[in-house]
């Protein structure tokens, strides 16, 4: 099966990804990228969206948790890493061992 | 006969129990490793993509605004993916493989500065990680959904099944004993009345 690959994002973290052959779906803010992900989201596997929008659309993206696709990941934007994958990876984590393996020092 | 039935469910339920058990062992093992992998992974593309990012901004600010959009316009390089499932320990995962074109700018070399070349390479070559951070920290997340479910179940077996159908059974047994006992005295009575 081939697939396509998106991005979801505010107007400079996506302009870089179009050059270099990712479909974008400009979002500036919350309530926009609820409709441009549900748009991608029946067109394309994997959708990457950046980590501002992601956190507020957090219960959003959890209807696509339980299906092998569409792919939906989190990626930092200009302004640098907010610690929301992290934040994913520590709660799935929680979930399936119940102890942290990865973040305890 | 409702006995029998009931010993032929416990040790169903107790090998089920057994292998659903050992299930969980080995998904947990699967898991903690793909989790590492995750975490590397997400820490190498967050690291270079924030780093591309900044550079792009910088490039893209030394040029008007309205220049840098119309040379972003026209996508001269598509990326698809190869999607497949894969299965890991009855859970179906996505496996994705980047099938991209080399990339090839989508404007003039004059129309924008040679750092915004560069961030555009950049971004295309931490494309095929980022697909596959997308696929790892997926599978991350329907494994850990599935760990919980299977714990759930091993649970149940654990500490509720298991229990009621011994309870039954011991119930069952003791009955048969009494009834056993009650025969064998009515018969010695009855003997004692016609000796």
């Amino acid at each position: 099966m081939t697939g396509k690959i998106a991005i979801v994002g505010d107007g400079d973290s996506i302009m870089v990804f179009k050059a270099a052959g990712v479909a974008t779906f400009p979002a500036e803010n919350e309530r926009k990228a609820r409709e441009m992900l549900r748009k991608a989201a029946q067109e394309y596997e994997v959708i990457f969206l950046t980590e501002e929008l992601a956190r507020a659309l957090g219960d959003f993206l959890k209807r696509f948790d339980e299906t092998p696709y569409p792919v939906i990941l989190p990626i930092p934007s200009g302004k640098g890493s907010t610690g929301y994958g992290d934040e994913m990876l520590k709660s799935a984590m929680e979930r399936a061992l119940g102890v942290d393996i990865l973040f305890q020092k | 006969m409702e006995l029998k039935k009931l010993k032929a469910r416990l040790t169903t339920a107790v090998r089920g129990h057994k292998l659903l058990k050992d299930k969980s062992d080995e998904m947990i093992r699967r898991f903690t490793l793909i989790i590492r992998e995750n975490k590397r992974l997400r820490d190498e593309v967050e690291q270079a993509l924030s780093e591309t990012l900044r550079q792009f901004s910088v490039a893209r600010s030394l040029t008007p605004e309205y220049v840098a959009e119309a040379a972003f316009v026209m996508p001269a390089a598509t990326v698809t993916a190869e999607c497949g499932v894969e299965s890991v320990m009855g859970v179906d995962v996505p496996k994705i493989e980047l099938t991209s074109s080399e990339p090839s700018l989508p404007y003039a070399y004059t129309e924008l500065t040679s750092e915004a070349d560069e961030s555009v390479a950049q971004a295309a070559r931490l494309l095929p990680l980022m697909v596959k951070l997308a696929a790892v920290e997926k599978s991350v997340r329907l494994l850990a959904d599935e760990i919980e479910r299977n714990k759930r179940r091993v649970n149940a077996l654990e500490y509720v099944m298991i229990p009621q159908l011994e309870e039954t059974i011991k119930y069952i047994r003791d009955k048969l004993d009494e009834n056993e006992r009650a025969a064998i005295i009515r018969l010695m009575k009855v003997k004692n009345k016609k000796a």
